[in-house]
């Protein structure tokens, strides 16, 4: 970003994550280089020095999501970015800041996995790795932008949602979006007010702990703590961004998508309606929690529900679990690395209408 | 020697611990907050940052900051704490399988940035928390839960790897010399940049029961006869020294520490 007064930028994807960081006061950053997120690192090496904040490459991905780990009890507002392989070694400290309470933004640029997998190719087959990755009962803040303007928004309200739920937020995007060149709206004047780092004593541990941060192993002490980690967000699912609806309320197909495949959708929909069909389409912001009720409204009253993902059906199953009746949820799916383009959906949305 | 009020870093509510009877955890801890209490903190100033294992239960019987991390992950977080907060005094207080086996990557490395921090090891010669299994710095031939024949790999020194990787402050000694623990452990603090404490402690319920050693009182005489002054080691032969731990002081010097470079740098640093 050359001119920071431009509230108007173009900007890529992994940009757009690290101006929202920078807006939004994130002062440390720790990483180590992966593709197809490296980017963040070197824009964050670069810039976060330049406004007061520091840049730590780390020995490796476990080493980094500790080091924002310790940062943010610190008071520093902090983040690290990383893809699959990468993520898979920050599981067990994710799990620790659910536990342990600390807020801090993972950015996960997903490619195409398995293993080493495809570093260069999209895929969207993260989806239960962020939510169940790290062992045992917790619960995070998962959020999916669909493209460059919501990396940006997304990102920003990522670290004020860390802070307010005392959690571990994820934002998951994707290779393509990652490059993707588009406009991005940035707010340089928005007001944030930082609530942690204070001066209270710091007592903090992975062990189950009672309210004073001692270890416990108490069985009343140990409900209460799983309990309340859970119901903190799952309770509050209306403070976090609620999913995009587009299209007819009474629709023939009803389309869900998130991220990159949400914008093939957008225009398979808007495509549907220029022939008159009753379509509409979900696009999902928060995948976890999972809107289980805004999909259970939407879809009671779809005739198909289309789940359009890259990737073998994760969010497909959600959808189910939801009660929709599974004879009336289908999946759009890809894993050969290229995207569903909206012609894909098109065709899948006529060839639904024309069996019916 | 006058012993000052080190009772008020104690959280006397939180005991008894969880140590064995004749574990050496609680001399550690003692020798700690002896050095605080001389050092004269304010709770506020101090944090005690441990991992997971018998020794880094610590955390839970003091009184002032405390934070446990992952295990062998300590340093890591330390890292960016210590960037967030770089006056705060971390003392690390982790043991023998935490810092030389899977936390090893992060010990180099907080090592080679010479990140000021003064890391203790409790070095019981194995994985007491688990049941004695072997650890990197157990000796080579003692009898473990899974080295019933004699362990057969090598031993670390950790002393020596955290020097060659830019340490400023190294020294090994055991419990049994309290007064050298203390001078060590308060020269480690007093040190701005990377400073490690090894420190020998006994586990008599695995590893003096499994090698036969005796007791909490023989496992205290074994690391006295085991124990050798630096100097003395350096004249043996590698046979003999491999029969021998060296207690002392290895390296002390004056390199700028990790924060001051990278204030200085101006920009990004590892
Ligand atoms: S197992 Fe060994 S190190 Fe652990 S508390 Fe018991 S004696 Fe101490």
């Amino acid at each position: 970003m050359t001119e920071e007064k431009n509230r108007v930028q173009f900007l890529s994807g992994n940009e757009a994550c690290v101006w929202a960081g920078i807006h939004a006061k994130a002062r440390f950053f720790a990483g180590y280089p992966i593709s197809p997120a490296t980017e963040i690192a070197e824009i964050c090496a670069q810039e976060l020095p330049k406004h007061g904040g520091f840049y730590i490459q780390m020995e490796d991905e476990i080493g980094s999501i500790a080091a924002v780990i310790g940062a943010s009890l610190g008071g520093l507002r902090a983040f690290t970015a990383t893809s699959g392989p990468g993520l898979a070694l920050m599981q067990e400290n994710i799990g620790y800041a659910a536990m342990a309470e600390v807020p801090c933004v993972i950015i996960n640029v997903q490619r195409f996995g398995p293993s080493t997998g495809i570093a260069t190719k999209p895929a969207q087959s993260d989806v239960m790795t962020t939510r169940w990755g790290t062992p045992g009962d917790h619960s995070l803040i998962v959020l999916a932008p669909s493209g460059g303007q919501e990396c940006y928004d997304l990102t920003f309200a990522a670290f004020g949602l860390a802070e307010l739920f005392r959690t571990p937020v994820i934002v998951l995007i994707d290779a393509v979006i990652a490059h993707l060149r588009e406009k991005v709206t940035v707010k340089t004047e928005e007001k944030f007010f930082l609530i942690n780092g204070d001066k209270r004593v710091l007592r903090v541990t992975g062990l189950v702990h009672d309210s004073f941060g001692y270890s416990s192993d108490e069985p009343e002490v140990t409900e209460k703590l799983i309990t309340r980690l859970a119901q903190k967000i799952e309770g509050h699912q209306m403070l976090l961004p609620r999913p995009r609806f587009y299209g007819s309320e009474r629709p023939e197909v009803l389309i869900i998508s998130f991220g990159i495949s949400a914008r093939a959708a957008r225009q398979a929909v808007y495509l549907a309606e220029q022939e008159d069909l009753a379509v509409s389409l979900l696009e999902l912001k928060t995948l976890w929690p999972f809107p289980e009720e805004e999909i259970r409204k939407i879809g009671a009253k779809a005739k198909t529900v289309l789940v359009a993902e890259l990737n073998r059906g994760q969010v497909q199953r959600e959808v189910r679990a939801c009660g929709i009746s599974p004879e009336k949820v289908r999946g759009i799916n890809k894993i050969d690395t290229t995207v569903i383009t909206p012609s894909e959906i098109l065709n899948e949305i006529l060839t639904v209408i024309k069996n019916d | 020697m006058v012993i000052p009020d080190y009772k008020k870093y104690l959280a006397g509510e939180r005991l008894p611990h969880i140590w064995c009877a004749g574990c050496g955890n609680g001399i550690i801890l003692k020798a700690l907050l002896i050095v605080l209490a001389e050092l004269n903190f304010k709770s506020e100033e101090i944090l005690l940052a441990t991992g997971i294992g018998c020794a880094s239960r610590a955390g839970d019987y003091i009184s002032f900051q405390r934070f446990q991390g992952t295990h062998g992950r300590t340093l890591a977080f330390v890292t960016g704490l210590k960037i967030a907060r770089p006056n705060l005094r971390v003392i690390c207080l982790i043991g023998d399988g935490d810092c030389a086996a899977i936390g090893i990557g992060h010990l180099i490395h907080a090592a080679r940035r010479n990140l000021d921090v003064a890391v203790l090891v409790a070095n019981n010669l194995n994985y007491g928390m688990t049941g004695g299994q072997f650890s990197p710095l157990t000796p080579t031939k003692s009898l473990t839960s899974t080295s019933r024949a004699g362990k057969l790999g090598a031993t670390l020194d950790i002393c020596r790897l955290v020097e060659v990787a830019g340490a400023n402050y190294v020294a090994r000694t055991s419990v049994f010399y309290h007064g050298e623990l203390r001078k060590f452990i308060r020269e480690a603090i007093s040190k701005t940049g990377f400073s490690l404490v090894e420190i020998l402690t006994p586990c008599p319920t695995y590893y003096g029961r499994y090698n036969k050693i005796g007791g909490p009182g023989e496992m205290l005489i074994w690391f006295r006869d085991k124990t050798v002054p630096l100097n003395k080691y350096l004249q043996m032969n590698p046979e003999e020294q491999k029969e021998y731990f060296w207690r002392g002081k290895l390296v002390e010097r004056d390199a700028p520490d990790f924060y001051t470079r990278c204030k200085n740098g101006g920009g990004p640093d590892d």
